[in-house]
């Protein structure tokens, strides 16, 4: 619950961030650093996932030790308080399609992103205890991770152009 | 002149009483669903892959809800923007339909009423449905929920909301022919039978032509989002490099060989793929990268 508050602290403090009066172009500077942290925390997701779907394919040899290793990074990486990440006047609309596909539903009132990204936290949670108790185990774990990026994916982000 | 007028205005007439004819129902024979008992285990795999909850169902429902097929969903178009109906067995949604009644609107697009549907229920692909799998499908989606959610009206500007003006439409854009005409061995077929009848992957996937029917020649290589945002990338194997086991494991998980994960409407066909046996899936994927 302390990783949910967390994300739901995002709400909050873009609320204040907004109405801080700093000028355009640090407020400027501040969303493009927040949007670059992001999407580098994403493609983390992304590469220690690479390892596990290399094995759950069946492209990369099943190795416990490493597959451990991976969904241990994933789950910290889940857990990582994203209070500043999210910044308000940081999406697409905003910043240009080029710059982020954060879709301005994100800082919606009736959004729901703080859920999407627990669930992430479980899904990932539910892959580390399963990462290492063979393949099998690992493969059935895959779809649920799946379906948690995807869900935040199809509500909040803008799709492929 | 008076005569020419006169025989101008007989032409128009009967013109239009021609057009009038040719864009009447063409309901299915009354016999299509004799003889055939629904089995609602091989019903839910078909509701899976016809994508009926991508939908039907309540827009914010997660999980288990998804089995409530209340509506309420928007589709946009150029259109207009289309509300998806309840659908759920019970008397705010076809509660009372026969088996031919769900066979007429899948494949025909006919209300029991014999009024046209609009397309954005994709019939130009349910059209080559089974008999035996609406049957099947029917029976699963009996055992669903029943929700008493109220149908809301479709936001058209005229004159699309006239129903009459589907019929032509029809004529136009609704093909019993398959657009791959060799599907040589049994994953093939399948495969066909999954993407071209159930998965109407071509309905996003494909672009269209100026009536708004699929151009077939361009089969599967991407389309503008008919939302108005985007991009829907081509999937046809001159455009998309992946493998076939690549494929079936983005319809499976999400995943992308980079492990990027699908969003906006995809990630909804592949909440629906996922409930699939993993020959299926094999099948789509074979199915995409056979072709031309
Ligand atoms: C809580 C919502 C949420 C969750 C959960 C989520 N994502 Fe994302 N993801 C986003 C958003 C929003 C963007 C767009 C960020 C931007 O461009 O500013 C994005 C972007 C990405 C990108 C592109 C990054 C770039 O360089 O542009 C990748 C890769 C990605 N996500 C992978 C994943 C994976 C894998 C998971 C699951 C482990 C995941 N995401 C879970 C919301 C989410
Ligand atoms: C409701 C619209 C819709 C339908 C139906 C649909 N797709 Fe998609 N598809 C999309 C969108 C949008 C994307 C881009 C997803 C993203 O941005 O992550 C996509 C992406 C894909 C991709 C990945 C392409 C890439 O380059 O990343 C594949 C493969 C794919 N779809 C296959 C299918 C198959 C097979 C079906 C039928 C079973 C299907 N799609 C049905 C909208 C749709
Ligand atoms: C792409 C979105 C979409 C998909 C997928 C879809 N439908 Fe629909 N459906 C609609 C829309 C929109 C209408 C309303 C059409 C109209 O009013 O003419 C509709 C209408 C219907 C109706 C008529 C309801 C009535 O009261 O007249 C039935 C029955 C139906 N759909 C069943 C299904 C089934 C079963 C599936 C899966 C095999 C399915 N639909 C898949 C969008 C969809």
């Amino acid at each position: 619950m302390k990783y949910g508050l967390g994300l739901i602290a995002v709400a909050a403090i873009t609320a204040v961030a907004g109405t801080a009066a700093i000028s355009d172009s640090n407020a400027d500077k501040a969303a493009l650093a927040a949007v670059k942290a992001r999407q580098s925390q994403m493609t983390l997701y992304a590469f220690n996932i690479g390892l596990l779907g290399g094995m759950a394919k069946g492209n990369v040899e099943y190795d416990a030790t490493a597959a451990s290793a991976a969904a241990a990074n994933l789950a910290s990486l889940s857990k990582l308080d994203q209070s500043r990440l999210w910044p308000q006047g940081s999406d697409n609309e905003t910043l240009g399609h080029d710059v982020t596909e954060a879709l301005p539903k994100i800082w919606a009132a009736d959004s729901d992103i703080a859920q999407k990204g627990m669930a992430l936290v479980e899904a990932a949670t539910a892959m580390e205890s399963a990462a290492g108790g063979g393949l099998d185990s690992l493969r059935g774990a895959m779809g649920p991770l799946g379906k948690s990026c995807g869900s935040c994916h199809e509500t909040y982000r803008q799709a492929k152009n | 002149m008076r005569i020419l007028l006169k025989i101008i205005v007989v032409l128009g007439v009967v013109a239009a009483g021609a057009l009038w004819m040719l864009s009447g129902p063409n309901p299915l024979p009354k016999d299509t669903m004799a003889g055939l008992t629904g089995d609602a285990t091989r019903g839910e795999t078909v509701f899976w892959a016809g994508g009926c909850a991508s939908c039907h169902a309540d827009p914010k429902a997660e999980g288990e809800d998804k089995l409530v097929l209340s509506g309420g969903y928007r589709i946009e178009s150029p259109f207009g923007t289309f509300l998806a109906p309840n659908i759920s067995p019970g008397p705010a949604g076809i509660g009372d339909w026969s088996d031919l009644d769900l066979a007429n609107a899948l494949m025909h697009g006919l209300s029991p009423e014999g009024q046209h549907l609009y397309p954005a229920l994709p019939y130009t692909t349910y059209i080559h449905m089974q008999p035996q799998d609406v049957a099947d499908l029917k029976a699963y989606m009996d055992t669903l929920p029943v929700s008493d959610v109220a149908s809301l009206p479709h936001e058209l500007a005229f004159p699309f909301n006239i129903r009459r003006g589907l019929g032509l439409w029809k004529l136009v854009n609704l093909s019993e022919s398959w657009v791959m005409t060799q599907a040589n061995t049994p994953e093939l077929e399948r495969g066909r039978y999954l993407v071209e009848a159930l998965g109407h992957c071509a309905e996003c996937h494909t672009p269209r032509d100026v009536t708004g029917g699929l151009d077939r020649d361009k089969w599967m290589s991407g389309a503008p989002n008919p939302s108005g945002k985007g991009e829907i990338p081509a999937i046809d194997p001159a455009n998309l490099d992946w493998s076939a086991g690549d494929i079936a494991y983005y319809l499976e998980t999400g995943f992308t060989p980079d492990y990027d994960s699908a969003g906006g409407q995809m990630a909804k066909v592949i909440a629906g793929m996922a409930h699939l046996d993993s020959s299926d899936r094999d099948a789509i994927a074979a199915y995409l990268k056979a072709l031309p």
